[in-house]
């Protein structure tokens, strides 16, 4: 019979439709991770000028099982290709498997969810249309990645084997994770469950990884990014490691169908359990909703941020060995006032927490549009809740869940610190070093609440103002930046604990401009329309 | 009776939409006032300038004798609303959701809230998610009928609502009106709006078209004839109020303004009568004629008697 040929009936059509309602994310996301890679090559290249300096960092390396843990085997080190693929792979690989899972899980189960693929299938549109429409936008989106990967590494002047090897393992492991993401998205009715299933495969695949290149890289094969490494870019390449991989993605891909053909639309394998009768007494206060939505988020990114930051802290004792005597890196790491290598680093690892833990802040931000968007804030504004308590119910997640997350990466940072052999005395100093980011990110909530009350269409900019910021804590130094750009991220404003010493001018006025933004933005807030 | 809103003049434009255009509404204290209008007619805009959340561009707005964009917390403490839609936070629980917007209004009761979940046959425990439109709107009616609002604003509260549901609202619309709250209630279903409200306000593009009691807007309209007479009718055609005459033979048909039936059945008798029939208006020709046409006036009889035939 034709039934398969039928269930894929106005793919084309379909496609064509979300690559026109997506274009904007599928190009920001496909050119964000081409651009990292291309300026995390060119970093490396000016990190590691001269031949000596990559032997001396390889030396540093090949011995040292945080740094392994954390960018994947040592292997080519001793060129600037193989440099490349130890800094850029582990993380790079991580971004396209995200990139893969978010895109699916809102194109199906985010479509499904909000009723939208309800109205698609009553149409002369097959079964599997859907799923099979977004399955093919996400996957031209990991080619696209991989064919702009390796031209980038070719634009370093870097070997064609490697280049298009690392590209593949782009494009593949980008494909496994979009595998992972279709098939947790048929077993629960939920988006953000799926992006939970997904991500914790993906946090698994990164742990085995990890541990098996530790040690003898046995458990490195049974995860789809150790996969990817074991296909050696820059360093032998081979091929073979990627048929596992294309095993896995017809795997899934199989596994999906099946599945889909086991359920209702709307529904999932799993039964959803029944919630409470009445609300608890904290609900029925507006902070207690506010918190009772942003809970998950909140949970979500602290953990995320500690595990991020034992991840930091282990390498601390280190970092001495690996840095001594490149001058390029240890100037990367230098704190304006000067100490030692270690609290250079660990000012550095405090720095990138806290932008990393931004995306809480502003997440958390946006819901106030969110709620407005969705419908969920017209309702509450009926009753006797005045908008700018409404506002302040989800600000005040926002401005402390600010610190709880700084302060979970701090402490994770001081427990890899200590778990590495290094004096738990410092914690106290270690956390202070952290939660002292927080006006800092302040900034950046009060920025989101100035655009949600005053320009609440634009207000999603706030996460191009982080990605800048981002670019400038991260690269900024390795990219020769000039000072007045640097000084124009918040970030870099902070005193670097605890390498520099502490000093409160900069964060009272980091503070009173946040004041001052969150106030603009709910005096706008007052005056403006809701909806 | 004083008016629990009082809207005159009212204009509210979005970019270069003009979505309410000098909108007039008077809904008096104690009354169940239908607020009815074609879809994209500025009723929900006007719903929504009543509750404070968007601001009216000009014309005079007054709500419980307050400005419901300056004295919106306050103004609020006395009323309840029901959006068209109710949307929910998926991973709570419709009794959740009810007690929410109890608690922040002050007036929770929860005897009254049990009842309601009783009579509308609504699980309180489901998550959001997993609740049908209508037991959404269930969730909605429930969180505001549970509460001592003086003024309920109810925006096509029953979408969704199966017959029985609609019953029960219905009874629950008429307890609110016994003890002297008001409503203001937009609504499509006819039978809902000829049951409970006690004066309507049509609404068209942005602007009021009528207001009224039904039977005044009844007046407004025109009865059909079905008529057989001893002679050819065609004399008919010179009266004035007269519109889409159809004779065939001494058989004639033809639909006639209330205000000049009188003249119309003297001449019928002056013809012979031998049989009659006649139709008052139904409810469904009164607001189609209001919603197609705009006006009573100046329109083509033609086109206007169409409806009235079927």
């Amino acid at each position: 019979m034709t039934r398969t040929k039928d269930g894929l009936t106005g793919t084309a059509t379909v496609t064509g439709f979300i690559v026109r309602r997506d274009r904007v994310r599928i190009v920001v996301w496909v050119a964000a991770i081409a651009v990292l890679v291309a300026l995390l090559a060119a970093s490396v290249k000016g990190l590691f000028p001269t031949q000596a300096d990559l032997d001396q960092a390889a030396a540093a390396t090949n011995g040292n099982a945080a740094v392994i843990a954390f960018n994947g085997p040592a292997q080519g080190l001793d060129s600037v290709g193989g440099e490349v693929a130890f800094q850029a792979g582990a993380m790079g690989l991580v971004v396209v498997a995200l990139m893969s899972v978010m895109m699916i899980g809102s194109l199906t189960r985010g479509e499904e969810e909000a009723g939208r693929l309800e109205m698609l299938r009553s149409l002369p549109v097959g079964s599997h249309a859907p799923t099979a429409a977004a399955s093919l936008t996400v996957a031209t989106m990991n080619v696209a990645v991989g064919v702009l990967v390796t031209l980038a590494l070719l634009g370093q002047h870097l070997p064609l084997a490697g280049s298009v090897t690392f590209g593949v393992s782009f494009t593949l492991t980008g494909l496994v994770f979009a595998g992972v993401a279709l098939v947790a998205a048929q077993v629960t009715e939920n988006t953000r469950v799926v992006y939970g299933i997904a991500g914790a495969v993906l946090g698994a695949s990164f742990a085995l990884r990890a541990v098996g290149d530790i040690g003898d890289g046995m458990l490195s094969w049974f995860s789809p990014i150790g996969w990817a490494q074991k296909a050696r870019p820059f360093a032998g390449e081979r091929w073979w490691p990627f048929l596992p991989m294309l095993a896995a993605i017809a795997c899934l891909v199989a596994a999906t169908g099946a599945l889909a053909a086991r359920r209702d639309i709307g529904g999932g394998l799993v039964q959803p359990r029944p919630g409470r009768r009445s609300a608890s007494r904290g609900l029925g206060h507006p902070f207690g909703l506010a918190l009772r939505l942003q809970r998950g988020s909140l949970i979500g990114w602290s953990t995320g941020l500690f595990l991020t930051g034992v991840a930091f802290g282990s390498i601390a004792n280190s970092v001495d060995d690996f840095v001594r005597d490149n001058k390029a890196l240890a100037d990367v790491l230098a704190p304006a006032g000067g100490g030692s290598l270690t609290d250079s680093y660990l000012a550095t690892s405090f720095g990138i927490l806290a932008l990393i833990g931004t995306g809480f802040a502003v997440q958390s931000t946006l819901r106030l549009r969110a709620e407005e968007m969705s419908l969920h804030a017209e309702p509450l504004l009926a009753t006797p809740l005045a908008r700018w308590r409404w506002a302040m119910s989800h600000l005040t997640v926002a401005f402390g869940g600010s610190v709880i997350v700084l302060f979970s990466g701090g402490l994770a940072v001081a427990v890899g610190y200590g778990f590495g052999g290094g004096d738990l005395t410092v914690l106290p100093e270690l956390l202070g070093a952290a939660v002292v980011y927080s006006p800092a990110m302040w900034l950046l909530v009060g920025l989101t609440v100035a655009l949600v009350g005053l320009a609440p269409r634009g207000a999603v900019a706030t996460w191009a103002v982080l990605a800048v910021c981002l670019i400038i804590g991260l690269l900024g130094k390795a990219l020769d930046l000039p000072a007045w750009l640097m000084t124009i991220s918040p970030f870099q404003n902070v005193p670097q604990l605890p390498a520099a010493d502490l000093s409160v001018l900069p964060l009272v006025a980091l503070t009173g401009i946040a004041a001052a933004l969150t106030w603009a933005g709910l005096s706008g807030l007052r005056r403006r329309d809701i909806g | 009776m004083t008016a629990a809103i009082v809207v005159r003049g009212l204009v509210k434009t979005f970019g270069r939409t003009r979505a309410l255009d000098g909108l007039d509404l008077v809904v008096e204290a104690g009354e169940v006032h239908g607020f009815l209008g074609p879809n994209g007619a500025g009723k929900t805009t006007t719903i929504r300038v009543l509750l404070g959340l968007l601001r009216a561009d000009a014309g005079d707005v007054v709500l419980l004798g307050g400005n419901p964009w300056k004295d919106a917390v306050e103004l609020h403490r006395r009323l309840a609303y029901v959006p068209g839609d109710v949307s929910l936070w998926p991973k709570i629980s419709g009794g959740e959701v009810i007690d929410v917007f109890g608690r922040l209004r002050g007036d929770l009761d929860s005897r009254r809230r049990d009842q309601l979940l009783e009579r509308f046959e609504l699980d309180p425990t489901k998550k959001a998610r997993t609740y049908s439109k209508g037991n959404r709107q269930k969730v909605g009616l429930v969180a505001a009928l549970a509460s001592n609002a003086e003024l309920l604003i109810l925006d096509e509260p029953t979408s969704g609502l199966d017959p029985l549901m609609e019953s029960v609202f219905q009874d629950c619309i008429s307890e609110v009106k016994a003890q002297g709250r008001t409503v203001l209630l937009s609504s499509h279903i006819l039978a809902e709006v000829e049951a409970l409200c006690d004066r309507v306000s049509i609404i068209r593009a942005g602007r009021t078209q009528q207001s009224g009691t039904l039977s005044e807007l009844r007046h407004l309209s025109r009865t059909s004839i079905i008529a057989e007479t001893r002679r050819p009718a065609e004399t008919l055609a010179n009266l004035p109020g007269i519109h889409g005459l159809e004779i065939d033979g001494t058989h004639v048909r033809f639909g006639v303004d209330n205000d000049d039936l009188d003249g119309a059945m003297r001449r019928l008798s002056e013809l012979g009568l031998r049989s009659l029939i006649s139709h008052p208006p139904t409810l469904e020709q009164l607001f189609l004629r209001q919603y197609r046409d705009g006006s009573t006036e100046d329109q083509a009889p033609v086109d206007r008697d169409r409806e009235a035939r079927t």
